[in-house]
């Protein structure tokens, strides 16, 4: 089981719970505002882009070669981006905090 | 002021799903009714040829939206229920089952179904799908279940006969597609990249037979046979036909609206009926970057149109402007497509190894489309260089050794 908090464009903090699939299921699942996952977690849309926390880097890990470069559609891209559909849900990442990056 | 007022959908799937959460979110104060005749709580459609039909999936996974988000947004989803009719003058749908619904906004989001080509013999023979919806791949899923020899003939090698080609192979099918073209995609794209997924699907140990044009289904019990004009015959437990679609327009050409292939409509999504929206791949449309009027079939259009129609129904005038876009997933081979390269006059491959390049198109110079294998970077710098209008150098394109980035004429 993984805690996992989302901070929305609004500042408003939403934590939730999973234990499999990938976090953006998980966001998408929760009503989470911002993360619409239109390709259905295939790396091909790039509308789940979080920030991950400074501290929660290592635990999340850094964007594989496809994900990074979808991200740099986003003009917002920091070293800090995922694609969420691109995080599996699993205790290893228990905790952490990811801000959504979608900005309208 | 859209307090008292109720804003009706037909289609409850990425075009309309995605329609009624965007009015929400836009501000729209009055009921919101999204009605559909599948059963399912709206689903995602891209994975029921890949991953959901590979990994045998569950529909749960792969919701457009949880049940209680429709609740939170108080969007009344009114699933199993078949629209029969719309009387415009009055204003009210009606249902199959006899009941009727006002509107003061209809949606029509109606999307398509599969074509079920004249063949002799389809309608009578077992185990014959197409796949549209997850019903479809229900009955898929059961007949290879039950079938032995697990001998599978896919009717169509376009994008979704090939993607059922490899999930059904990566699930230990014997699998033949039948293609009527010489070449497989050949509606889609260039040779190039039909080679290239002909050869991928060979090295899979999927069979592809062009030039095959069938004629009869013939079974018996179970068993079917797949005749082709030329006489060749396909023994086969299960049929998949995937060979394009037909649009669901009935709903409004049978009240006068405009069509031409497709429920035509403005840029603002509006059919010729001032109260009448349409979205999604139902719509032909205008497309402002290529000047050409198109019907799309992807999850880009169905989605980008939802937003457009949202907002203008709420008075916020806008434009639908959008690049267009797609992926196929087939093995461990990802397919991206930015822009529309109908009418390219020259294109460039530029080769980054076996199994990662991308084909640029161009008119006149001016770069249309870019279709990318395992090639996310090249999808990428496409969709900047097209929104851009960015003027390419052809031959620092083609050389892989130059950095994409560095392939402008400025
Ligand atoms: C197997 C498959 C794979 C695909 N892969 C990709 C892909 O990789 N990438 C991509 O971009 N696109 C892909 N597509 C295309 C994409 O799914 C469609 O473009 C998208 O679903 C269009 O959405 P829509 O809402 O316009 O129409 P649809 O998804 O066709 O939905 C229309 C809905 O309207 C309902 N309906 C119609 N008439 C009535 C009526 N009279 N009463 C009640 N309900 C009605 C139907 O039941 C249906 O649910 C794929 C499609 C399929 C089938
Ligand atoms: S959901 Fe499409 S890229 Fe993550």
């Amino acid at each position: 089981m993984a805690k996992i908090t989302f901070i929305t464009k609004d500042g408003e903090k939403v934590t939730v719970e999973g234990d499999s699939g990938n976090v953006m299921q998980l966001a998408v699942n929760n009503g989470v505002e911002g993360i619409d996952g239109d390709c259905g977690g295939v790396c091909s849309c790039a509308t789940c882009h979080v920030f991950v926390a400074e501290n929660d880097m290592d635990k999340v890990g850094e964007a594989g070669e496809i994900e990074a470069d979808m991200l740099e559609l986003e003009d917002n891209v920091s070293d800090f981006s995922r694609l969420c559909c691109q995080i599996e849900v699993s205790e290893a990442i228990d905790g952490i905090e990811l801000t959504v990056a979608k900005e309208d | 002021m859209s307090q008292n007022k109720t804003c009706v959908v037909i289609g409850a799937s990425h075009g309309g799903v995605n329609f009624a959460f965007a009015l929400r979110k836009e501000g729209w104060k009055g009921a919101i009714v999204l009605i559909d005749k599948d059963q399912t709580t709206p689903y995602h459609r891209p994975p029921l040829s890949k991953k959901y039909l590979e990994l045998e999936d569950s529909i749960q996974n792969n919701l457009l939206k949880p049940l209680e988000s429709y609740e939170k947004d108080n969007i009344t989803l009114s699933l199993g229920k078949e629209v029969a009719k719309i009387d415009k003058e009055n204003k009210t749908i009606s249902l199959s089952d006899g009941t009727s619904q006002k509107y003061d906004v209809l949606v029509l989001a109606t999307g398509a179904r599969a074509f079920v080509p004249p063949i002799s013999g389809i309608n009578k023979a077992k185990n014959v799908f197409t796949l549209r919806n997850a019903k479809d791949v229900e009955g898929i899923r059961t007949a290879f279940h039950n079938s032995k020899q697990k001998n599978i003939v896919v009717i169509g090698g376009g994008y979704i006969g090939l993607e059922t080609a490899a999930s059904l192979k990566k699930l230990g099918a014997n699998v033949t597609v039948l293609e009527r073209e010489e070449r497989i995609l050949a509606r889609v794209t260039t040779p190039y990249l039909s080679e290239f997924f002909a050869n991928l699907h060979k090295a899979n140990g999927v069979h592809i037979d062009v030039d095959k044009s069938v004629t009869e289904i013939q079974s018996d019990g179970n068993k079917n046979t797949v005749v082709c004009a030329d006489g060749t015959t396909y023994p086969s437990d299960l049929v998949v036909v995937g060979v394009g679609i037909r649009v669901n327009q009935e709903l409004a050409s049978d009240i006068g609206l405009e069509i031409n292939n497709g429920i035509v409509v403005n840029t603002a999504t509006q059919t010729s009926e001032k109260d009448i929206y349409a979205i999604g791949d139902c719509t032909f449309h205008y497309n402002k970057i290529y000047d050409v009027h198109v019907r799309l079939e992807s999850v880009q259009n169905a989605v980008d149109q939802a937003k457009v129609a949202a907002a203008n129904i709420c008075g916020k005038a806008t434009v639908y402007d959008a690049l267009p876009w797609f992926w196929s997933d087939q093995y461990d081979v990802k397919l991206q497509i930015v822009g529309l390269s109908q009418n390219f006059d020259s294109y460039v491959v530029r080769n980054e190894g076996a199994m990662k390049f991308s084909i640029w198109y161009f008119k006149n110079d001016r770069l249309l489309a870019v279709d990318a294998i395992n090639n996310a970077k090249s999808y990428v710098m496409g969709t900047k260089f097209i929104k851009t209008e960015a003027k390419i150098d052809k031959e620092k394109l083609a050389d892989a050794a130059v950095n994409i980035k560095d392939v402008l004429i400025n």
